[in-house]
């Protein structure tokens, strides 16, 4: 009963003053607004990373030559990735499809066009691992494999770039001075940053190896696809052990191979993801913090210019906490509104807001949060007035003018 | 007319001080003052400025405490009470009326008149806050705020106010010294009305007419009760009749 008489008298107090209410509520308007059009913006990149992940293959594993953990200049002792280490894969359970992977960076040339892609030389299951699908003409097969046949499957930003409009199948581009008909062209999946998937010459690793790398025997990376059904972690177990074997590691040695999983490499764009978010979030905080400060100011201003009505309360019988509370009850109210028209600006900024190749994306409980924290901001800022206000000597507060 | 048929008072103060402190000087406002007033009365309380009345209203309000002495109301002792207890008996007991009114703006006379009620957790405040506007002749301004209204008016809803919570003792605070004569008459009027219902009622005031309008008049000087002067019942209402 006397909450809501509380509310109806502060709202009547507030539109008595509308331009003051409005210029303190600012404040926290832009305050808000900002924290909820940067949680978004943040959230909007984590889900661009995390889709830009799952897009390259599920259930994946890749070995690495190196151990990061190990310096680079002691790397020079470890033992290369070879097509031993990648068949010795095959036989753990549990996995589906493993790929050796050599690349290169060389020039793809095409009469005369000529352009600078990612050479990989892999297996025919690469495509499957990765999850990549061939829009025109085919995949080479194992045989082209077996054979070091000279074909190559291009990305989709790599025809464009070499054939225009011109359909690329079963012509020949030159990579170095070695020729490759072209037998398939694939499907497109989005660029992403300084990686772009699309543009890329896929040759058989056999072919690649000996033609294009001298006959060099270590690989740049193996990947291999898990079965679905099965936990990632046994097989990453499994695949160490096996490789230290193969390595000759003693106990105590380092692995001189990295290992990483998807389910890793996504946690860590979830963990880069969520600080990249927690920063942009506190850097708004801030205004927050001067949106409260903005408050306890007029806060204080309302308590010196209603003294008088304090003390009438007073002499009628209200207590302390009366008091106390009519006044918290004012400044979560004057927060509590600017966090809601905030949320407004923000969600609206938020959707128009685009940064680079990400926008913003609202969720609940960002909306929650920050109409909790203008909640606290108005019990935090407005405790101080209020308790001057309560602590009035009704005498005295009777008889200011 | 009401008989006074308890005789206990209502209202008790036992060698009352109150000292403070003017600069260096201490100032003794109230010096051993005695007083009782029983219920049903109608007292004046008067004297000029600087005599210790106001010191001793706001110590019978329950707004100040006081450095010796007893005060017991309603058969409770208030004199060791501070703070929230005070004030509960200030909700409780005790119906101010001021010189100016001290109505809150932006509230509508039904609003102002329920406050306190909110403040005890009453009820039904809005029924009884008409029932006493009603009692004050205001049942056709209830919704009107107080800027809409003139002074009498307002008066009578501070006077609303002061009964709605059915107190111990209505305290009035020179109730007629923003008015002007007709107005102020008037203002006593209703407070004789009240009275004659039974409601005991304090007025503090400097002018002698309002004085008359009381049953007894309790003049203070230099923090003593120097007399305490009965009038009586047909002399008052002589004193209603001339205005």
């Amino acid at each position: 009963m006397l909450f809501w008489t509380t509310i109806k008298i502060a709202l009547r107090s507030m539109l008595a003053n509308k331009l003051r209410a409005i210029l303190t509520m600012l404040g926290m308007i832009i305050g808000v607004a900002a924290v909820i059009a940067m949680l978004a913006l943040g959230n909007g990149a984590k889900s661009r990373i995390l889709g830009w992940v799952s897009r390259m293959g599920k259930n994946t594993i890749t070995i690495f030559p190196h151990n990061p953990k190990i310096p680079p200049v002691l790397n020079g002792a470890a033992e290369p990735l070879t097509l031993g280490d990648a068949h010795a894969m095959l036989s753990i359970p549990g996995v589906k499809y493993v790929s050796p992977v050599v690349t290169s960076g060389d020039p793809v040339k095409w009469g005369t066009n000529e352009t600078y892609c990612n050479i990989i030389g892999c297996a025919s299951t690469y495509i499957i691992i990765h999850d990549f699908q061939v829009q025109s003409g085919h995949m080479f097969n194992d045989f082209d494999t077996r054979d070091r046949a000279s074909v190559a499957v291009i990305g989709p930003e790599t025809a464009t770039r070499l054939f225009g409009s011109q359909d690329p199948l079963g012509h020949t581009i030159t990579i170095s001075t070695e020729r490759f008909q072209v037998v398939g062209v694939l499907v497109p999946k989005g660029r992403h940053g300084w990686f772009d998937p699309d543009n890329q010459v896929l040759l058989p690793y056999t072919t690649a190896m000996t033609k294009l790398m001298g006959r060099a025997v270590a690989l740049n990376h193996i990947d291999m696809q898990v079965d679905h059904a099965v936990d990632l972690t046994p097989v990453q177990n499994k695949a160490e052990e096996i490789l230290r074997i193969r390595h000759s590691l003693i106990k105590g040695d380092e692995d001189d191979f990295w290992i990483s999983n998807q389910l890793q490499v996504i946690q860590m764009a979830n963990n880069i993801g969520g600080a990249f978010t927690m920063f942009l979030g506190s850097v708004a905080g801030i205004s927050l913090l001067v949106g409260g400060i903005g408050i306890m100011n007029i806060m204080l201003v309302t308590v010196t210019e209603r003294t008088r009505e304090i003390g009438i309360r007073k002499a009628i019988g209200a207590r302390r906490r009366d008091i106390l509370r009519q006044f918290l009850i004012e400044s979560v109210l004057v927060s509590l509104m600017g966090g809601l028209i905030g949320v407004a600006v923000g969600v609206v900024a938020a959707h128009y807001v685009k940064f680079r190749n990400f926008s913003g994306q609202v969720e609940p409980h960002m909306v929650i949060l920050a109409l909790s924290i203008s909640a606290a901001i108005g019990i935090f800022f407005g405790y101080y007035p209020a308790r001057r206000a309560a602590g009035l000597n009704p005498i005295e507060a009777l008889r200011y003018e | 007319m009401v008989e006074l048929k308890n005789k206990s008072a209502l209202l008790e103060i036992r060698g009352m001080v109150k000292r403070y402190m003017l600069g260096e000087t201490e100032v003794l406002a109230l010096n051993k003052v005695d007083l009782s007033i029983q219920e049903g009365d109608m007292v004046a309380i008067t004297g000029p400025s600087g005599s210790g009345k106001s010191t001793l209203m706001n110590i019978l309000g329950c707004l100040d405490d006081f450095d010796a002495g007893t005060y017991v109301i309603s058969g409770e002792d208030v004199s060791k009470l501070t703070g929230d207890k005070l004030a509960d008996i200030r909700n409780r007991l005790i119906g101010f009326v001021f010189q100016n009114f001290n109505l809150l703006p932006r509230l509508s006379a039904l609003e102002n008149v329920e406050l306190p009620l909110l403040y005890s957790a009453h009820k039904d405040a809005k029924a009884a806050a008409r029932k006493a506007l009603e009692a004050v002749g205001l049942a056709d301004r209830m919704h009107h705020e107080p800027t809409q209204l003139s002074g009498g008016q307002r008066q009578r809803v501070a006077i609303a106010r002061a009964i709605v919570t059915n107190p111990a003792i209505i305290l009035a605070d020179e109730p007629t010294g923003n008015l002007d004569s007709r107005v102020g008459k008037e203002i006593l009027d209703v407070f004789h009305k009240i009275n004659d219902q039974g409601r005991t009622i304090v007025i503090v005031t400097h002018d002698s007419n309002v004085a008359r309008h009381c049953r007894r008049e309790v003049q203070i000087r230099d923090g003593q009760i120097v007399d305490i002067i009965e009038h009586n019942r047909s002399a008052r209402q002589l004193v209603a009749q001339a205005g």
